[in-house]
């Protein structure tokens, strides 16, 4: 009785050992993510916060690694960030109002466009780089490497983000809303621009802005579309070359095999920067969900 | 068509429908919304006619076969040799080792996050993988250059690593795309009923044989689709090999050395000044072609997979 | 089609049997009736190949409350959905039959669904306000339909109309999800009494609400009909006694019952008009036995 008391003793002891074993793993996996991604934050702020002040924002690229800045670079990406939004939010907006309001989605070509939609978002962008090359660089449109290309160019790469957020959000407004709005006499559009639309507008919003938060990283894309690296003038209109910050810092470290000294700390605080609007941008996000969501 | 009748007080004239206007406007709006939707056609539609274009003109100087499975890659050299197997070489070096790095450590924070995790500790870990899916990846190539190959591959682990080598882009590769397989996975594994579990747990299992052998099997489909979207990522991804791994084209296997990737090649060659119309540009094509058929092969196969999952228990 | 040799069943088939100075009598009652606002012909409604509700076939008055009782899968609120083609929404849904409104063809192809809502309003089973103000709310309604006059005094109105006045006159501002379950209904109510309608269809109003609630509504219907038709539909027949003027009964019936129109599949069952009459007479001396065991409780 006792010997098979101790054997069950043991062998529960074992197994309950070999489970926490198994969670301490799972937690390791997620832990080496965040030592990870720390050691990077760490590294970034190590080397570029000490770069990063008033001048540097203010100063454009100069050959004399100490009286650079980013002035240009960022200037070009708040000049292609609005290009961009101003091509995604009603393209995007519309593509989604036409397929959850108005698509029949039995029928074949309402088909396509949903699996085209969820085919783009796995394109490489390196290859939306290529398409803004040969359409919009070059070729029918040949815009040139103006800001025009690279905002369209980044648009073309995140539209899929703003069309799925916008469908989810069109989605979550209930049909009881429709319903009441139509035994009104209301016509379809009138509902979906009255009722819908502004009850989805928070999910869109925030849709638009994860969207952005994508395009202002993307550096692939860029160097394809002919974005310059060194340039000391803010874009002038629509149709002028440009750089942008991942360019820039491209750029930098790309200087940095060479002169490791004098360019990493650029790199880094250019870098530094980025990250910080990337956090201002998602905090936005994030607010903006908070205090607007619907909750039906 | 009919007048009104007045009886009691109280009822009001007959109201008369009418024939229809058509209406116009919601015509026009519903035409305009359409042409948005189609814009993602198009786009489409374009990356393959730009793709296209410019391959088959490239193959009316280079020979299918030579292109795809010849060894040296040297398009630049007067005559060029433009066989594209270093570039795939080094695309799947670096993508299998991104994979060791991804799969395991995936998977292991969608089961913890899927299985263990209480919600108010999912609550914070979520937002961290959020945070690594949203940093640039020239910042991920930044970080391997600069750090972890010299501090962490040489100092650190005293391996003999050239300062641009394939082993620092893949590894750095993996934790890039870990957001991805894990939330893929954890999604699957969330899809599996609790039944499933409770009736393994009603016979004694433990959390861990509940995990391994009873949701990861019914999860699988989701799971393989997690990993598949992962090397997808992986394969397209250009910036960070670009930094991290150098620009040669070489067909060695040894992730110590550097490596162009398909992406990354595409990467260093275009620029603004290319000369249309000259074999440089057209390579960038070429080699934009199969990269766009590989990861659209790859998606296909995930999706699939997706709908497998998706489709067993909903 | 069966071969019917024994003259009994012949004469069992005909109406039940009603004494003939009663069917006279009814038929007068009925000449003298008011002019109907809907007169259904034949009405099928069917969602994709199977019917929901066949061969109904009656007409509803002017300034009278219909209600439209029986047991849940009749297709009462299906029925009720066609008479301000809110059906059309649903793509798989098809309407057979005529669906006559003040004798105007409510399907007839240059007929604006849009249109005819305007005309005839919806009040829904559970109370759906918009997520904007009170006033927001009813306002909706006259500012998409281009309605003129004072936006202010048409919400008054409206809400008046729909005895909730008093109680937000004071926070018209409040957003509308605030109120409770009742005054919420009777929201939707005024919402649809401000773009004077001319019907007012409600599907199962008060299955949402409590007694109270329901009791006030039920007093506003009645209110109501001195200047709108009003057509309900309802599970709870003590409300059906109380409010109704005209009660229409519906049941389920397998597709080969002879009182419904001939389908294809014989064992699948539809909704089917019973009997339709003065709603004291449903309720004290139906003369069909399928109404007398639902009304008396027989049958659920």
């Amino acid at each position: 009785m006792s010997a098979h008391g101790q054997v069950v003793g043991s062998a529960k002891r074992s197994r309950r050992a070999k489970d926490l074993g198994f969670r301490l793993l799972l937690l390791a996996c997620i832990g080496l993510s965040i030592l990870l991604l720390g050691m990077l934050l760490l590294d970034v702020v190590g080397d570029g916060a000490g770069h990063l002040n008033a001048d540097f924002i203010s100063s454009f690229t100069s050959i004399s690694a100490d009286k650079a800045g980013v002035q240009a670079a960022l200037w070009g990406t708040i000049w292609l960030m609005a290009v961009c939004a101003l091509f995604i939010v009603p393209v995007g907006v519309a593509t989604a109002i036409y397929l959850e309001e108005y698509a029949d989605s039995e029928r074949w070509y309402n088909r396509l466009i949903e699996v085209n939609i969820q085919n783009l978002a796995a394109v490489p962008s390196v290859v939306y780089g290529i398409l803004g090359l040969a359409f919009l660089v070059r070729g029918p449109l040949a815009l040139g490497s103006t800001i025009l290309a690279g905002g369209l160019t980044l648009g073309l790469l995140v539209l899929p983000v703003v069309i799925i957020a916008g469908r989810e959000a069109i989605r979550a407004v209930p049909p009881s809303i429709r319903e009441g709005s139509l035994a009104l006499g209301a016509t379809q559009w009138q509902t979906i621009r009255r009722q819908v639309l502004p009850a989805a507008v928070p999910g869109i919003a925030t849709g638009v802005i994860l969207a952005l938060s994508r395009a202002i990283g993307e550096t692939a894309p860029l160097i394809v579309v002919g974005a310059a690296t060194v340039i000391a003038f803010n874009p002038s209109g629509l149709d002028s070359d440009f750089t942008a910050l991942p360019i820039q810092i491209y750029d930098w470290i790309s200087r940095a095999s060479n002169d490791v000294n004098n360019y990493k700390p650029l790199a880094a605080a250019a870098i530094l920067l980025l990250m910080i609007i990337l956090v201002l941008m998602n905090s936005v996000a994030i607010w903006l969900r908070n205090r607007y969501e619907q909750k039906w | 068509m009919e007048a009104s009748t007045t009886t009691a007080a109280g009822t009001r004239a007959v109201p008369e429908l009418g024939t229809a206007r058509r209406r116009w406007g919601e015509d026009v709006i519903k035409a305009l919304l359409v042409l948005a939707a189609l814009i993602s056609v198009l786009t489409t539609t374009g990356i393959v006619i730009a793709l296209l274009r410019e391959t088959i003109d490239f193959f009316g100087s280079v020979g299918v076969w030579d292109f795809l499975s010849g060894g040296k890659w040297t398009p630049l050299f007067e005559p060029g040799s433009f066989g594209v197997r270093p570039l795939v070489v080094g695309t799947f070096l670096i993508t299998a080792i991104a994979l060791v790095v991804a799969a395991p450590l995936g998977l292991g924070a969608a089961i913890y996050l899927s299985e263990y995790a209480r919600p108010r500790v999912r609550k914070t870990i979520k937002p961290v993988l959020e945070l690594l899916a949203g940093v640039p990846t020239i910042v991920f190539g930044y970080f391997a250059l600069t750090y972890f190959t010299p501090n962490i591959l040489q100092d650190l682990l005293h391996l003999e690593v050239n300062i641009f080598n394939a082993l620092s882009a893949g590894i750095i590769m993996g934790f890039m795309i870990i957001p991805t397989v894990a939330s893929v996975a954890e999604d699957a594994m969330s899809a599996v009923p609790h039944s499933l579990r409770e009736g393994a747990y009603g016979l004694g299992a433990s959390k861990l044989q509940v995990s391994l052998r009873v949701v990861l099997p019914a999860a699988l489909s989701g799971i393989v689709a997690a990993i598949v979207l992962g090397v997808s990522r992986a394969v397209g991804e250009t910036m960070i090999v670009l930094l991290a791994s150098g620009q040669v084209a070489s067909n060695s296997v040894d992730p110590r050395e550097p490596h162009f990737s398909l992406a990354s090649f595409i990467g260093s060659t275009a620029g603004g000044d290319t000369p249309t119309g000259s074999i440089e540009y057209k390579t960038i094509f070429a080699v934009g072609m199969l990269l766009f058929v590989i990861t659209l092969v790859m998606n296909l196969i995930s999706i699939r997979f997706v709908r497998r999952y998706r489709q067993v228990y909903e | 089609m069966e071969r019917v040799t024994d003259p009994v069943d012949i004469r069992a088939r005909r109406e039940p049997a009603a004494p003939i100075p009663e069917v006279v009598a009814k038929r007068r009652a009925e000449r003298q009736r008011p002019k109907a606002v809907f007169d259904l012909r034949d009405v099928q409604v069917s969602y994709g190949v199977k019917p929901a509700v066949r061969g109904v076939s009656f007409d509803m008055g002017r300034n009278e409350i219909t209600a439209l009782i029986g047991p849940s899968g009749c297709g009462k609120s299906t029925l009720i959905r066609c008479l301000n083609r809110m059906n059309d929404l649903i793509p798989a849904a098809r309407v057979e039959g005529k669906v006559l409104y003040h004798d105007q063809d409510l399907y007839a192809p240059a007929v604006d669904a849009v249109e005819v809502r305007k005309r005839i309003g919806m009040v829904f089973q559970k109370p759906n306000p918009f997520p904007k103000s009170i006033y927001d709310n009813i306002a909706f309604g006259p500012r998409v339909l281009g309605m003129k006059g004072g936006m202010d005094e048409i919400v008054e109105r409206a809400l008046t109309h729909a005895a909730l006045w008093d109680e937000v006159k004071d926070r018209l501002k409040a957003n509308a999800f605030g109120l409770s379950g009742g005054q919420q209904q009777r929201l939707c109510i005024a919402r649809c009494l401000a773009v004077e309608p001319d019907v007012i269809l409600m599907d199962e109003p008060c299955s949402a609400l409590d007694p109270i609630s329901t009791g006030k509504i039920e007093d506003l219907m009645i209110e109501l009909k001195r200047e709108y038709s009003i057509v309900i539909v309802t599970h709870n027949m003590q409300q059906a006694a109380r409010v109704s003027d005209r009660t229409a009964f519906f049941t389920v019936a397998p597709q080969g019952d002879p009182d419904g129109a001939s389908g294809n599949d014989p064992t699948h069952r539809s909704g089917v008009l019973v009997e339709v009459d003065e709603t004291e007479k449903i309720f004290t001396n139906p003369s069909d036995a399928r109404t007398e065991a639902y009304v008396t409780g027989k049958v659920g």
